[in-house]
């Protein structure tokens, strides 16, 4: 029989370190969804989407009680709407965002993702449809996200489209100019964006994904940083061997969990995402994990090398829980919604500069950073840039989810709510970028690239 | 299907009564029983079998919930895969 210590550390997790399963995402093809006539594709979009995951929600409760491990996210990712509504005729996207978002709704999910496009070589006509369209789209819905991959390692950096992402991100910051620019919140910008990640805003359901399935992001900030504790002082080879061991239990717990919803939902397993995603609750922070290593605040000296053996030992420690290891698969970094990047971020420890460095080690890029309203575009587009050539170079995903929040100064909060959290406004570079972003055209892709 | 039932509060008469008599009459089969004092705090676990209960395990969960009510304790029941999953290789 399990010992009674096994049974009373596990519940320990669960009740006082904020462990959980972050998100079971259900990936939905809507290929078959494409057809002559906008309304008749929202349609057929809405009705694939609730028929598909019609029993998501309730399936996953059931297994939260069995269980008794909270199951925080129920959500879904469809096909890149680029491709879905190429052959609509519709010259604004925004009534597929709609039907996404009433599908949403109607299942009971909080976020729906996909209103997407991969753009890293070239638009088509539907790309740039879309891309226009994402304004309006995400100020107009709720629960809809949108990503645009501008970059691979395999085609280099598309700068039109970088430069196109800095004005879209602009845009839909001063759309929901009173909710703080929210729209940015559920807009990221990828370099070497992965088909099936679980986790929003980023999610969508790649073209080499099957009809259905079904991915899982697991968390557990806390759990790795009460396990440290037990090696304070300790070397790093130890800190490392005691990350593993946490990260190993926490994607077992998520491996059994994405089979049992595989089997009851009757929809294939894809892949669990070995990540330590943060929330804003004390004590399920990824800052406070870095901390607890040694340094007095996330953004000190040192953050980096401390991130990047954390990122190692999760990946390494989880690998062999999961028959299938996938999505981003690594610690995150959102600064709104870890009190401990919040509280670095406000005191100045944490810069943007910092952050940059830091993504450079760990699972995405800069997210969820609020930067000053009157950033310029080109400014954005030029922080995209410098984010996708740090993925396109290191064979990484990147991606950059920041919000110029409309009026808003250095020192200034804003407040989005929820898991989203509250960040405090950091400032940029006072330098220009504008000549730079205005060349366009394409970077092409590294010497790396050439693997064959 | 097994599971494991945790029971965590104030020491107290009846507990194990208490616990075993709502388990018996759900047919719950009690297959081993751990217990012991923590830093004041009575600590059960009890390994059962629960085929043998009709119904859904929500209807379970919540009788046991009830049960830890009258007791003014905690009592939760899990399925024995999650702690296999974590402790097991």
């Amino acid at each position: 029989m399990l010992g009674i210590d096994e049974i009373l550390e596990t519940n320990e997790m669960i009740d006082r370190q904020h462990l959980d399963i972050r998100t079971v995402t259900m990936g939905i093809s809507l290929r078959d969804c494409a057809g002559s006539g906008a309304t008749e594709a929202a349609r057929r979009i809405y009705d694939k989407v609730t028929r598909s995951a019609e029993k998501l929600v309730r399936v996953c409760g059931e297994i939260e009680r069995e269980f008794g491990i909270p199951i925080v996210n129920k959500r879904v990712s469809v096909t890149p709407i680029a491709i879905v509504a190429e052959s609509s005729g519709a010259e604004d996207y925004t009534v597929f965002a709609e039907s996404l978002d009433r599908a949403a709704r109607e299942l009971g999910i909080d976020f729906i993702g996909g209103f997407s496009a991969l753009v890293h070589k070239g638009f088509t006509a539907g790309d740039a449809r879309l891309i226009d369209s994402i304004p309006r789209a995400l100020a107009g819905t709720e629960r809809v996200c949108a990503s645009v991959n501008v970059a691979t390692t395999r085609a280099g950096i598309n700068m039109d489209a970088v430069r196109r992402m800095g004005e879209t991100v602009k845009r839909a910051a001063e759309l929901t100019a009173p909710s703080g620019g929210f729209a940015c919140a559920k807009l990221v910008v990828f370099a070497n964006a992965v088909e099936d990640n679980p986790f929003m805003a980023g999610a969508f359901h790649g073209t080499g994904e099957p009809e259905l399935v079904i991915n899982v992001g697991v968390s557990g900030p806390g759990a790795v940083k009460n396990a440290l504790r037990s090696a304070r002082g300790a070397p790093f080879d130890v800190v490392s061997e005691t990350i593993k061991k946490t990260a190993f239990r926490v994607t077992r717990m998520g491996q059994l969990v994405a089979r049992e919803a595989s089997l009851r939902l009757g929809v294939p397993f894809g892949i669990v995402d070995l990540s330590l995603a943060p929330t804003p609750a004390a004590g399920d922070s990824v800052a406070e994990i870095l901390e607890e290593m040694g340094l007095s605040s996330v953004g000190a000296h040192g953050t980096t090398a401390a991130l990047a053996l954390l990122n190692d030992a999760v990946k390494k420690g989880g690998v062999m829980a999961s028959g299938h290891v996938g999505g981003l698969s690594g610690a995150f970094i959102p600064v709104s919604e870890d009190a401990g990047m919040i509280k670095a971020a406000r005191s100045g420890v944490l810069t943007i500069e910092k952050l940059e460095a830091m993504t450079c080690v760990c699972s995405v890029g800069l997210d969820m950073i609020a930067v000053p309203g009157d950033t310029p575009a080109e400014t954005i587009a030029a922080i995209i840039a410098d984010e996708a050539a740090i993925g396109v170079v290191n064979n990484k995903t990147t991606a950059v989810r920041i919000i110029p929040a409309p009026g808003k100064r250095v020192g200034d909060t804003v407040d989005f709510g929820g898991l989203l959290g509250t960040a405090p406004v950091i400032p940029v570079s006072g330098g220009e970028s504008g000549t730079f972003i205005a060349r366009g055209g394409r970077m092409p892709a590294p010497l790396g690239s050439l693997r064959n | 299907m097994r599971a494991i039932v945790t029971v965590i509060g104030r020491d107290r008469v009846g507990i194990i009564a208490e616990v075993s008599g709502a388990l018996a009459r759900a047919g719950v089969n009690i297959l081993d029983i751990t217990q012991t004092v923590l830093q004041e705090y009575f600590t059960m676990i009890m390994l059962t079998d629960i085929s043998g209960f009709e119904g859904a395990f929500s209807g379970l969960a919540d009788l046991l919930g009830e049960c830890g009510e009258r007791l003014g304790m905690s009592v939760r029941i899990q399925r024995e895969d999650i702690f296999e999953a974590m402790h097991r290789l």
